[in-house]
Parts: structure tokens; sequence; C-alpha cells
């Protein structure tokens, strides 16, 4: 079960973190396009003008930019919405961040389709595949403001360049408070017998709604978070594909790239399952609600309960 | 050659301008033997930069080749990165590695990579070979060095084909907007990139006209006038907010049949040409040699 806490955006959370960060290492500096009101590092603008740098619309520049302050012995905080953070500025993120094994972070808001009404142009389901891909890259997919707060602050410690992923929309606390560490970033919130549902970012509460939906039908569900994609916690997804044989992924992403290969990826090597692929079937967003395009892409509780009824029939 | 200060083993004793030539013709002859011996890499570009390369290393940055990471150095970006050949030359010369690890440049265990990598390679800023991102990586570094109240400067050198990249005008709108006083780009005006001549290609003039109508100061000089280098890149120290140096070179300085070929971009000189090449340049050489010593320095 989710918490009783009012929903609130994993991008709110950054925003706050981003600001308290500010507050203890005077190394910090952040940088934004633009988009400094939408990403939420408006508040640490407002309250460390002289370390923070509004690039304007330019995310190639301000990638760059983030790199040499990062050279120069500064923690950037780099900010913009995830399509322009990882597609746009792909080239300056490969080769002036990941490459150097820079100490920035890269911390994209409006990740997936609930970025709503904008439409495809603004909806990223490709962000968490082209980090995924970069050598040295991390890759962060929190589930609820409390595990974005917990991700942003430790991202400060981590000698290399991390990618997080926010988003725009409300979602469900999964976590009642902010927890001291992601640990390895995998976390079974349910223990289960039957079939694992491995989640990131807002299919995490989703995922705890499936399992108690499939609870009725007498199948015991296992919830896995994996708020870290990369370097993805083997032990523990292998352990619940090896407990339950068969698992099901959901995500706000293209299961090309995403978690769905991250999962499949450990199956393949290590222990070889059935697994069901919930996620953007090879396909851009459209224009609509959040709520009619989680619909409309069946990012939802009921068919990730009856996907996974699906994989089991196919397993037993 | 001797690099270092007596006084102070660990910095680059400043050349006069006789020694600058000699200094610039070595980087080239090195440039010579290491594409050679790479059978591959940039020479043109390398040729055309070198006076501007020695200028900076062995006259007007403060560095430290014992103390690379030392803290108030000047920092040199080579952001058109093919051109490593030249910068691995000036740093080996200066006493960042040694010299004879230049005839290994681009070999599968050298730390010399085909564009540079500040991982592997003493003295490298920053990883470059992508081209157009230098200028805003320098930015970075600049705002890093103002936060810090460090006397740093950051010389930051581009080519002219390079200038085609839409990033490198993101960088000049934003180094004007920030004001970096402590912020120097150095254009370095070949006029030739791989497909021919720049200006038929995608012209990138007036190029000293575009940095003035972005917000900085600019010159426009001779890039093989060693004087005209040294007085530019001090001069451009004391102005206030960033400016733009648009260096007239010719691509293949130095070596008669690679100047103003467009061919020499990223091909290396076969073991004959190489012989041509360093024959020439030690005729050059030789005349620097002949010439009196100049009294200052």
């Amino acid at each position: 079960m989710t918490t009783a806490l009012k929903p609130r955006a994993t991008r709110e959370a950054y925003g706050e973190a981003l600001l308290e960060l500010g507050r203890l290492h005077e190394d910090v500096v952040a940088l934004d396009a633009d988009l400094a009101g939408s990403t939420m590092s408006k508040l640490f603008a407002a309250r460390y003008p002289e370390r923070f740098f509004n690039v304007g619309v330019a995310e190639a520049n301000m990638m760059s930019i983030a790199a040499g302050l990062a050279v120069g012995g500064k923690v950037p905080y780099a900010s913009t919405f995830a399509v322009f953070a990882t597609g746009r500025a792909f080239d300056q993120v490969r080769q002036g961040i990941a490459q150097p094994r820079l100490k920035a972070r890269i911390c994209a808001s409006h990740g997936g389709i609930t970025v709503g009404e904008d439409g495809c142009s603004h909806q990223s389901v490709e962000d968490v595949g082209l980090m995924r891909i970069l050598p040295h890259m991390k890759v962060v997919v929190p589930a609820d403001y409390n595990q974005m707060y917990a991700a942003v602050m430790e991202s400060y410690e981590h000698p290399g360049p991390v990618y997080i992923r926010s988003g725009r929309s409300k979602v469900p606390f999964v976590y009642r408070e902010i927890p001291a560490a992601l640990g390895g970033g995998a976390d079974v919130l349910k223990e289960g017998t039957d079939i694992s549902i491995i989640a990131c970012g807002i299919m995490v509460a989703k995922a705890l709604e499936a399992a108690d939906i499939l609870q009725k039908r007498d199948i015991s569900a296992e919830v896995v978070n994996v708020s870290i994609l990369k370097p993805i916690d083997v032990d523990t997804v292998a352990a619940s594909l090896a407990k339950t044989g068969c698992a099901v992924t959901a995500e706000e992403h293209s299961i090309i790239g995403g978690l769905a290969d991250a999962v499949s990826e450990v199956a393949t090597e290590y222990c070889p399952v059935r697994i069901g692929r919930l996620g953007i079937r090879d396909v851009f967003g459209k224009s609509g609600t959040p709520e009619e395009l989680l619909e409309e892409f069946h990012l939802t509780s009921e068919h990730l309960a009856g996907l996974a009824g699906q994989v089991l029939n196919r397993s037993s | 050659m001797t690099n270092f200060r007596g006084d102070h083993p660990e910095a680059v004793i400043p050349q006069d301008i006789l020694n600058l030539e000699k200094t610039a013709n070595l980087l080239r002859q090195d440039v010579i033997r290491m594409t050679a011996a790479a059978a591959s890499g940039h020479p043109g570009g390398s040729l055309s930069s070198a006076d501007i390369v020695a200028a900076l290393y062995f006259q007007v940055m403060n560095h430290r080749p014992a103390e690379p990471k030392w803290p108030q150095r000047d920092r040199f970006i080579l952001s058109k990165g093919h051109c490593a050949p030249v910068l691995y030359a000036a740093l080996a010369r200066s006493g960042y590695f040694p010299a004879e690890d230049l005839l290994n440049l681009r070999k599968i265990d050298c730390h010399l990579q085909g564009h540079p990598d500040m991982h592997k390679t003493t003295g490298v800023e920053i990883s470059s070979g992508s081209l157009g991102q230098g200028l805003s990586i320098s930015i970075g570094m600049a705002l890093a060095t103002r936060l810090d109240s460090l006397p740093g400067h950051i010389f930051t050198l581009l080519g002219d084909g390079e200038s085609q990249e839409g990033q490198v005008w993101e960088a000049a709108m934003a180094a004007a907007q920030y004001r970096l006083d402590n912020l120097t780009a150095i254009i370095d005006v070949n006029g030739l990139q791989i497909d021919g001549h720049t200006r038929d290609v995608m012209n990138v003039e007036p190029l000293a006209a575009k940095y003035e109508a972005f917000g900085w100061t600019s010159r426009d000089i001779d890039g093989h006038d060693l004087e005209q280098v040294i007085d530019s890149l001090q001069w451009s120290r004391t102005v206030a907010g960033p400016v733009a140096i648009v260096a007239r070179t010719v691509k293949g300085k130095g070596v008669s049949f690679m100047e103003n070929e467009a061919g020499w971009h990223g091909k290396a000189p076969s073991p004959e040409q190489e012989r041509q090449a360093l024959a020439e340049l030690n005729a050059q050489a030789e005349a620097l040699a002949g010439e009196p010593a100049e009294a200052s320095n």
C-alpha cells in the first residue's frame, strides 16, 4: 500500500533538496536552461544567486559549462526537461561529463508521458536508455518525493556523473519518510512468491496497487522498486527472479533501453525467467491529461495486474 | 633546452621572442615526427597553431609542469581537440611528461590519445575532440575560478571551421552575459577545413565583428607574428569581459607542401614526406640560430 500522505511531484523534492545541498556545501552550484520555474531549481536560484547560472535556452551550452565547473572543483547540478537534457545535449553529456567521469549531476524533470498536454516533443520516453548506455553514468529514477529527496542529497558524494529523473505530476508517497539512503537501489517493498513486479518511478505506487489486485485473485506478487537503474542491484533483482520464477517490469519509459532492458539483462546473465514488460511500446507520446495518457499507454495498476496474470499463465 | 627557472624549479622560464621562434619550430618538428610515427593524426591545424601554443606554454601562461593541478595556474583548453599533437608537444617540451612519449602518439599502450583525454595525459585540462564544446567548458572553468577568487586565466583555442558549430555562439553569448574577465578565446583562422576553404564550405567571417556583436572585445592579428601573439594574449588579461583573438594563420605552416592544403588536415606524412618536412623545418631552425639573441629576458 502507498501512504496516505498527499501526493507531491518528485521535481518539488529536487528543488528542496538542492536548496538544502546549497546550504550544506559551498561548492554546490546549479544551472538551468530557462526552466528554473519548472524544474524547481528556482528555489536554489533565489537563495544562492551567485552560485546559480541560467544559460537561457541553450542546453548544450549548459552541459558543457557544468563540465567546466566540475573540472574547476564545483559540484554542478544542471536541470532542464529530460528530453532536452539527454537528447538535445547528448554529445555534451557524453564527451564533457561521462567520458571524463566528472562529478556533474544532471537532474532532469518532466520525464515520461505524464508531462501531459504538451505532447510528444516534451515527453521523454528515451532518456533513461540514452543515459544508461553511457559508460560511468549512474542512472537514478526515484519513486516518490521522499526517495527523490534522498537521491538528490546522496548524489553529492558520488564520485562520478549522475543522471536523476524526476516528473512533473504529483505521485503518491511510497516511502513514509525520507530514507537515509537509496542503498543498492533495489528495495523489496512487498514480499511475494508467485511473480515479481519490478518497477521504477511513478510505476512503483501502481505496482503496489497491482499487488493488492493480484492478492484478491490469490496471486502473491513481490514488489521491487528499482530506483538505481545503473548500476542495477544484481543480487536483489536476481534473488527475486529466482524466488518467484517470473516477472513483470513497469516503467514510464520505452520498454527499449530502460528498466525492462536492465532487468532483462540481469535475467539473461543470472536467472533466465519469463518477463512481461509494461511501458511505452516503441512509440512516441501524445497530448492529453496525464491520467488519460497513463490509460492510453496502459500504465495503470489494472493493466499491470493483467499483464502479471498473463505472464503467470504462460510460465505455468 | 633549459625549461625551468633555477629559483623556481617547478615554473617554466618565460622565453624571449627568438627562443619562442625556436620552440615553435621544435613543436612543429615534433608534430611531423609524431604524426609520421603514428601514420595518422592531424598535422595541418597543429602546425598553424604552433606559434600560439608556444607563446602560451613558454611565455604567457603561469603553470607548473611539476605541479599540474596547481590551483593558481592559468589553463589552456584545446577546443579543436584534433590538434592534440601540438598540445602534446608543448606539454612534453615544458616538462609534463618525457618527450620520448611523443613518438607513441595514438599507440595502444600510450597515454597520448588521438584526441585529448584529461585522465590519461598529465597536463590536459579537459577531454575534447567533438568540436564546439571547449568554449562552453572554459566558461564553466572561468566561473569556478572566479567563485574561488583564483587568479587563473582561461585560454581557449578554437578553429575557424569549428566556429560553424552553433554551441560556440551559445558560449559567446554566455561569456559576455557573465562578464568573464578571465577568459580569452583564440581562433586559429587557417581558412581551411576538411572539405575545403572555410569560406566555401560555410563562411564564418567576419569573426572579430561577430564576437564584438556578441559583447566581446576582439582583435585581429597575424597568428605567426609572435610579438603580436604575445602582446595580444597579455593584453587580453587586462581587458574587462571576454576577449577574442582572431589569429590569421596558414594551415600546415612551416612545411612547404602542407601549407594551405586542406588535404593535410588529417593525413600523416609518409617517411619520405617526413624527411622533407624535417629538412625544411631544420633549415628554418638553423636560420633562427644565426640570429643574435635578444638582450632582454
